[in-house]
């Protein structure tokens, strides 16, 4: 017995830059705002879903079990059960992995995949001496111990600590890791704003056409992606100064992603499940990768997912050109840029152990609806993003249309999908 | 709340205005709930087209007390809950003592939202019963009018091939709470083939409807009664609206489709959403509408064409395509097409010119479509709201809105639920009979028609 799964729909809210327009929202409510959506868009309302998997990257400690609340709180059925996965800025898409691989061995019927985050609502935390100043006078037995505990405190101590955005085995912020790719491929300035100024104009060109009526549900008064400028040009991009790499950087805050805030998710099934309940049969989820790299050794840490396209195009016996349509999470332009010179590269490829050269992509398949940069980034919820709004854009170009997925994520990583119009 | 709407409502604010005249307004009996009291028929003439209507709704009736031509008039030794003539048989001026007879002792006892309803046959014949026909139209609004504590007065008028099937779901929703703010309402009932015997629960069930503008307001309201009566709801608003749009359709278990009403493509989208899903549609409320509202003189063309367009145009578009027997999804035949109108349209409004010839516009339509459409069974009618409170006339300064919702025979404003309960009448399968009428859910306008 063959269990297809197939991509139904998605929902997401709006995404906003953070410290904005969701400041007051915390991950629970975006994660339950873009599963109410998403459960009005296909009436399921009270229905009882195989599996909710969904993650955040900046999580609070009390949101421990954040998607199985989530559901709580959310029109689904409460019998519906939940996990929290978490693999960074692949998050989103990780999640749509895990479920379609559960309906593939036939586990669970349907399964909702998706990811939210707010950089708003980032958990703040007190520092290391304070946290056992604190747990020391907790346990202590006399006030006299208690007082001499806190004795120990100092000014410094009490400053909060925010989430740390830098990798830990190398202390380089995701910015200063692509500035150093950026230079390494000799990615220049004027390609990264021209393709952040498409972004933005081809995302509001799909807002214009109402391409995303059934993709978005508005979120607290947002209607509309908040991060999208459609007026901004390469002239205006060029004026703003570098952000990383130095003086001579290239990158700006123009041609990378701004800290963001939203949640996104896919609604998956088996195909028999999706025709018996008429839900549209988008896309089929075709494979899903993962790799690492050896970044703290060296290697570009924002190019982990080339890895992982070339194995899976390999194992599926496809090149690029059996594509029509290809995504690559614009984490920044130059991470798009240095990702297609990087498939173009003979000597790259074999150097990470696929046979030759992916190949060289055609611009016009790539993020045609725009991308991360436009749309804005909160982090868990960019695959959750793409996998619908790719599934969608197949479908209209008809049964066996191909699409391909690339997002990179902190820690070397990457993840990879494919997904097939039915 | 205004600091005069706090003084107002305040127990000393209750007390003065009590003192001054302004009463607290009755709470209305709504929903699905019968008269308290005795229902009370008279039959003015051989005529058992109401007996047995009521006979099939389960209601136990009474004799009528009849007034006296002299001495002291008799009256009803406890208050009685309806008062159902049935006056088909009348045609001479003279027999409409009979009518006044029954009426005079009924007014008097009628409890608090009881109810005066009045058969009567279309007009047709000689010049007297024509004459007499609109008499009884003439006193079917002055009881309206006259009658208190949330009693309401309807006429009823009838085919001559009427039978009790075709009266059970118009009779029922007219006892009934759920026509709490219908009041001194004409409307016609003809005749079909449907055989009824029963007041259905859940008329709706297993039926798909299209509601418009349903994220708020009248339209989520429409689509949670609606949804009670057993629809299944393809809830429809504007994407801007999105997030409202999607708590309703959660709520009632329905789907939300965000869709601009004014997009070309607007009908092919909503019957591909009722297909997709495997659905027949049953019915289509076109709820959505605007307000674009100024003094005619200051009217441009802009503020014309959004009107009209939305309010309107759009409809009749969207109509268009799911009427058409080739659409998938499309109006299945013996459905349902209802209108918004609106008081203002009926009897015109300051300051509304726009708005008034989109409403008035609608009446017109259902008019015109329902003879059309009667080979399929297709009925088309349209609700008239007048004052209903909702959060758009919430925000009508606190004295123009007392004026405005005490200004009915009812003096209170109408809610949602009022209008929604209607248009769930007219969408009941049983009420097959019913089409091309408009019927005002406001509990009688004092000013306009």
């Amino acid at each position: 017995m063959s269990h297809n799964a197939v991509v139904i729909g998605g929902n997401r809210t709006p995404f906003a830059k953070s410290g904005g327009v969701f400041a007051e929202a915390s991950n629970h409510d975006l994660l339950t705002a873009a599963i109410d959506g998403l459960s009005a868009r296909f009436g399921l309302a009270g229905t009882r879903i195989g599996e909710v998997a969904a993650g955040a990257v900046l999580k609070h400690p009390h949101d421990f079990n954040l998607t199985r609340e989530a559901v709580l709180s959310s029109s689904l059925s409460p019998l519906s059960p939940a996990c929290d996965l978490q693999q960074a800025c692949g998050t989103g898409l990780e999640t749509t992995i895990y479920i379609a691989n559960k309906i593939a061995l036939g586990q669970i019927d349907s399964g909702i995949a998706g990811g939210t985050d707010s950089a708003s609502d980032a958990p703040i935390t007190v520092s290391d001496p304070l946290r056992r100043i604190l747990l020391k006078a907790s346990a202590a037995r006399s006030t006299r111990d208690r007082i001499k505990a806190f004795a120990k405190v100092r000014p410094s101590y009490l400053a909060p600590e925010a989430p740390r955005v830098v990798e830990p085995r190398t202390g380089l912020s995701m910015g200063e890791h692509q500035a150093l790719t950026t230079k390494t491929w000799q990615i220049g300035r004027e390609d990264q704003d021209e393709l952040a100024a498409a972004s933005h104009h081809k995302l509001a060109a799909a807002w214009d056409k109402g391409f995303f009526d059934d993709l978005v549900t508005p979120y607290l008064g947002v209607t509309r992606d908040a991060i999208m400028r459609p007026d901004t040009t390469v002239a205006k991009l060029s004026q703003l100064k570098p952000a990383f790499g130095g003086a001579n950087g290239t990158m700006t805050a123009g041609n990378s992603t701004a800290l963001s805030d939203g949640a996104a998710t896919v609604l998956l099934a088996n195909e028999d499940w999706a025709r018996e309940h008429h839900l549209p049969v988008l896309a089929r989820f075709v494979d899903g990768n993962v790799t690492a790299v050896d970044h703290p050794a060296g290697s570009d840490l924002l190019l982990a997912p080339v890895a992982a396209t070339g194995r899976m195009l390999d194992r599926n016996g496809l090149t690029l050109d059996d594509f029509d349509l290809v995504e690559i999470h614009e984490a920044f332009a130059s991470t798009v840029l240095a990702t297609l010179a990087a498939w173009e590269s003979d000597e790259y490829c074999r150097g990470i152990g696929i046979n030759s050269a992916i190949g060289t992509l055609d611009r016009t398949k790539l993020n045609v609806c725009g991308s991360s940069l436009a749309v804005g980034h909160p982090f868990a919820a960019t695959g959750a993003r793409i996998v619908p709004t790719l599934a969608k854009l197949l479908h209209e170009r008809g049964p066996g249309s191909r699409g391909l997925i690339s997002i990179c994520a902190a820690g070397g990583q990457g993840v990879v999908a494919i997904l097939e119009a039915m | 709340m205004s600091t005069l709407e706090k003084v107002f409502y305040s127990p000393i604010g209750r007390a003065v205005a009590s003192k001054v005249g302004l009463k607290e307004p009755q709470k209305l009996r709504r929903g699905r709930s019968w008269p308290q009291g005795a229902i009370v028929l008279a039959a003015l003439g051989k005529s058992t087209l109401a007996a047995d209507t009521l006979m099939l709704l389960g209601r136990a009736t009474e004799f009528p007390i009849v007034d006296s031509p002299a001495g002291n008039p008799p009256g009803y030794p406890t208050r009685i809950g309806a008062l159902v003539v049935d006056a088909t048989d009348l045609t001479q001026v003279a027999e409409l003592e009979a009518l006044r007879a029954v009426l005079r002792p009924a007014v008097r006892a009628l409890e608090a939202s009881g109810r005066v309803i009045i058969l009567a046959r279309v007009a047709h014949g000689d010049w007297e019963t024509q004459a007499v026909a609109r008499a009884l139209d003439g006193i079917n609004r002055t009881v309206g009018k006259e009658l208190r504590r949330g009693a309401t007065a309807n006429l009823v008028v009838v085919d001559g091939e009427v039978t009790p099937s075709d009266l059970v779901s118009t009779l029922g929703f007219a006892l009934q709470g759920r026509s709490a703010f219908v009041d001194g309402q004409t409307w016609h009932v003809g005749a079909s083939s449907k055989i009824v015997d029963a007041l259905a629960d859940q008329p709706l069930a297993g039926r798909t409807i299209v509601v418009t503008g349903a994220a708020r307001g009248i339209g989520a309201q429409i689509s949670r009664v609606l949804a009670r009566d057993g629809a299944t709801i393809v809830a429809v608003d504007i994407p801007p609206a999105g997030e409202a749009l999607a708590a309703v359709a959660n709520e009632v278990g329905g789907t939300a489709l965000q869709l601009d009403i004014t997009a070309d493509d607007a009908g092919v989208l909503i019957a591909a959403h009722v297909a997709g899903r495997g659905h027949e549609l049953y019915g289509i409320v076109h709820n959505a509408g605007i307000t674009r509202d100024k003094m005619l003189v200051n009217t441009d063309a802009d503020r014309w064409a959004s009107v009209l367009d939305v309010n309107l145009a759009a409809q009749m578009r969207i109509n268009t395509v799911l009427l058409d027997p080739a659409t998938a999804g499309g109006l299945a035949d013996g459905g349902r097409i209802i209108g918004i109108a609106s008081t203002s349209g009926l009897a015109g409004n300051k300051g509304q010119t726009n708005y008034a010839a989109s409403k008035a516009g609608v009446a017109g339509l259902v008019g015109a479509m329902a003879p059309d459409l009667a080979d399929r069974a297709i009925t088309t009618n349209a609700v008239a709201p007048g004052f209903i409170e909702t959060d758009m006339t919430a925000r009508i300064p606190f004295v123009q809105r007392e004026i405005f919702q005490r200004g009915n025979s009812l003096s209170q404003g109408g809610k949602p639920v009022d209008v929604a309960e209607t248009i769930g009448y007219l969408l009941d399968p049983d009420s097959a009979g019913v089409t091309g009428q408009v019927i005002r859910v406001c509990g009688q306008n004092l000013v306009g028609a």
